[in-house]
């Protein structure tokens, strides 16, 4: 069972009464998996960003249900300003905050590490090693979180949540409760005079809570010998494999780190290596508690600060502090001269009609672009910025407002647009930046395994519910000109753009064609396109437009079985040697 | 401990590495066998080269180091050259015998070996070459290539045929499960 299943599964035993969530790589597929529950008796839902997500459900923790909330690590920057006061305020029922990180990025914008953020908002963290040990400790969370009125923060890595393994679960369970927000001014409403007696009372809770997560039995220790790996999280599994015998072994599963415990088992070694993924967050305590330890870890460069870990890296880095591992890795190199096959745009995908007629008409533009699967425009030269979700307008106004004289395009996602995209928008036109915007509107959330939107037309359970309309909302954030063209008509994409080029102030263009994966699957069949090989000059035009359905041999253009007919590729071959045929 | 056998399925996005890797997983908990696995999802999978990872007897964690995989199942030639390092000294690949050709061959000129430049340094490795499309064709759909592919490797798995066969029957969808046995039993007995 994949690990993001394992740990939607705990919930259910756990009788979790309310989950939300913002969809982000490695952690979607939690409340995927839970939406797509039959008889449930929880509530769950898709909010429209991780702030929105996290403050309903830590309402629903103050009505002492059990709650969760998820999204990836960069999603609980959106949701720091509740979380480090939620510490403050504590919860009733239980609350757990799952904020996937991923070790090497495979999928995201930085290597930021959450353990930070609950040892910054002073609340507990779990660090499962494995998806057997994500199962148990996502049930003791929502304990955990009660028994101490705080937060919990659940933080798997990619190689948790997108592992698979033999788990044995339990029966979920059935007893579920009904909220009721019982008034309490003193707790919920943080004037100062409250929250700095809140603040007092969050401190002296934190010593016998770094020692009941010891008695919990997630950071454990066993003395072997005179030298000790202190490890956590994935890294833990990988050193298990490797460690040799006689050496000592504790494995950190719940943060704060009790100073007392870690001590005593230090105290007990000549020496210590500390193995774990991004930040030295158990190595920096081991060096506060060792006194005449010496200590290895990131901090004297036996690891490395970045990337994800390995079992080769792990046995590299024991082999480097003088801990021989059980096993050595063979040095090999990759194969040269294969070339690289990154992540595409489909074939059909309405944004590379878009991103083409933006290059047609903006030759000198400037593309700030933002986070999804356009992202992938970076391909096609049509992404000069991205940073975070919804910064493509901001950054497009910015640099707009900063005397650059080059005309701006920034490109959006639907479900970006919604989740950080429109307070961009209305500052952009409030202070009269000069700038285009266009709104791929794909009408679902696409990059991360589809999961809809209010732009979608349903909610997370199926549920129908009117699709927003964009054009509204970017009207009433005062956008005078707003048009909406189909992303497959190419020549209305090149007029639009080339209109909006003539006139000042924001100009927005909502370019709409669904995800051609989801549209595929909710039946829409196109007949494919044919190069008709008499006509065709080879002057290979629509080989430069990069959809992986077109192929060249023998200089002349060939269209392959991945062609979902969208038609682009006809409206650019300048013979017109492309037409429709073949078989749907 | 007893140690794991190491299966590295590769391919492109979109080609069913992700269900092949269902079905031998699925296989172990028939087996009684401990599993761990490493999928790539997200972004990196549109189209691009994926990886699975897939630990049979695993206990600890789930990535394979390169130079270590007892096996390489691969549903494309090139992408068999990319992840040869993985192998360890004695290891197999069995491998699709076509090219998905990358986009970047055509919009960017990038140079592609070709099938036979692609087995000729692949020569020192034990690699058997499998007609995935066709025999997937025959079984009834092409989409069926990563089933006939587990097929050929089967030989090579730790895992008994009854148990992958029960597995297949599990992990597709129940319309397809007679197609897809159909794509396993062509597959395996094309290496018999």
């Amino acid at each position: 069972m994949l690990g993001n299943e394992v740990i939607a599964h705990a919930c259910l035993e756990a009788e979790m009464d309310f989950a939300s969530g913002y969809p982000g790589t490695p952690s979607s597929e939690v409340i995927d998996y839970l939406r797509h529950q039959k008889d449930r008796e929880f509530y769950v839902e898709w909010s429209v960003n991780e702030k929105v997500a996290f403050e309903n459900a830590l309402a629903a923790a103050w009505t002492g249900i059990r709650s969760l909330v998820t999204m990836k690590h960069v999603g609980l920057n959106v949701a720091a300003d509740p979380l480090l006061t939620s510490a403050y305020t504590g919860v009733t029922g239980g609350f757990v905050i799952l904020s996937a990180d991923d070790p090497y990025a495979h999928s995201s914008q930085n290597e930021q590490d959450s353990r930070r953020y609950a040892l910054f908002a002073k609340i507990p963290c779990l660090d499962p090693a494995t998806v057997r040990e994500a199962h148990s400790m996502m049930k003791a969370a929502f304990e955990i979180s009660e028994e101490v009125g705080l937060p919990v923060l659940f933080r798997p890595t990619t190689r948790i949540c997108h592992s698979k393994s033999d788990v044995d679960l339990g029966v979920p369970g059935t007893g579920h409760r009904t909220g009721e927000f019982v008034r309490n001014p003193q707790q919920y409403v943080v004037i100062p005079v409250h929250t700095r007696m809140l603040h007092k009372k969050l401190n002296d809770k934190q010593p016998g809570l770094a020692k009941m997560l010891v008695e919990v039995g997630f950071n454990t220790a066993e003395v072997r010998g005179k030298t000790a790996i202190i490890t956590g999280g994935i890294a833990a599994a990988y050193a298990e494999e490797l460690i040799s015998e006689g050496v000592s072994f504790a494995k950190v599963g719940a943060y704060p780190i009790d100073p007392e415990w870690l001590k005593a088992f230090v105290d007990q070694h000549d020496t210590v290596l500390v193995i774990e993924e991004l930040s030295p967050v158990i190595e920096e305590a081991v060096r506060m508690a060792a006194t005449t330890t010496v200590v290895h870890g990131k901090m004297d460069g036996h690891l490395p600060l970045e990337g994800e870990l390995s079992p080769a890296a792990v046995a590299q880095a024991m082999a480097s502090a003088g801990f021989t591992p059980t096993k050595t890795y063979p040095v090999v190199t990759p194969e040269a001269g294969v070339p690289a096959r990154p992540p595409l745009l489909c074939a059909g995908c309405g944004h590379r009609a878009v991103f083409y007629a933006m290059r047609k008409v903006f030759k000198d533009g400037i593309f700030p672009s933002d986070i999804g699967c356009y992202t992938l425009g970076i391909q096609l030269n049509v992404v000069d910025t991205t940073i975070c979700m919804g910064a493509s307008i901001t950054v497009g106004s910015g640099i707009a407002q900063s005397g650059e004289t080059r005309p701006v395009v920034c490109t959006i996602g639907d479900s970006t647009f919604l989740h950080t995209g429109i307070q961009g928008l209305l500052n952009a036109v409030y202070n009269g930046a000069n700038m285009i915007v266009i709104i791929l509107d794909n009408r679902i959330t696409a990059m991360t395994g589809h999961q809809p939107n209010p732009n979608t037309g349903v909610t997370a359970t199926g549920v129908a519910s009117p699709p927003v309309s964009i054009e509204a909302i970017c009207r009433s954030c005062g956008a005078p000109w707003v048009e909406t063209v189909s992303s497959y008509d190419l020549t209305g994409l090149l007029q639009a753009l080339q209109t909006a080029k003539e006139r000042d102030g924001v100009k927005v263009i909502v370019a709409r064609q669904p995800c051609v994966i989801d549209a595929r699957r909710s039946g829409i069949r196109r007949k494919p396109y044919v190069v008709d090989p008499e006509a065709c000059t080879g002057c290979g035009l629509c080989v430069k437009f990069g959809c992986p359905a077109i192929e060249f041999h023998d200089d002349k253009a060939v269209i392959t079985s991945l062609c979902s007919g969208c038609s682009v590729c006809a409206d650019i071959c300048p013979v017109g040697a492309i037409h429709k045929g073949g078989a749907k | 401990m007893k140690e794991s056998f190491d299966v590295l399925i590769v391919g492109v996005g979109g080609q069913g590495t992700i269900l092949a890797s269902n079905i031998l997983g699925e296989a172990c908990l028939i087996a009684g066998l401990p599993v761990r696995g490493a999928e790539t999802h997200g972004m990196a999978q549109r189209g691009g080269s994926v990886v699975t990872h897939i630990r049979i007897g695993g206990v600890y964690g789930p990535l394979i180091s390169p130079g270590t995989a007892d096996l390489i199942i691969s549903f494309d030639l090139l992408e068999a050259l990319r992840y040869r390092h993985f192998l360890k000294h004695g290891g197999t690949i069995i491998t699709s015998d076509a090219v998905i050709m990358p986009t970047s061959a055509f919009t960017a000129g990038a140079e592609v070996p070709t099938p036979a430049e692609i087995m000729a340094r692949l020569e020192d490795v034990a690699c058997t070459v499998v007609d995935a499309a066709g025999l997937a064709a025959e079984a009834g759909t092409i989409l069926a290539q990563n089933v006939v592919m587990l097929g050929a490797a089967s030989h090579a798995l730790p895992l008994s045929e009854e148990g992958l066969r029960e597995a297949i029957s599990r992990s597709v969808p129940p319309k397809t499960v007679e197609t897809n046995i159909r794509a396993f039993e062509l597959g395996r007995a094309c290496l018999e």
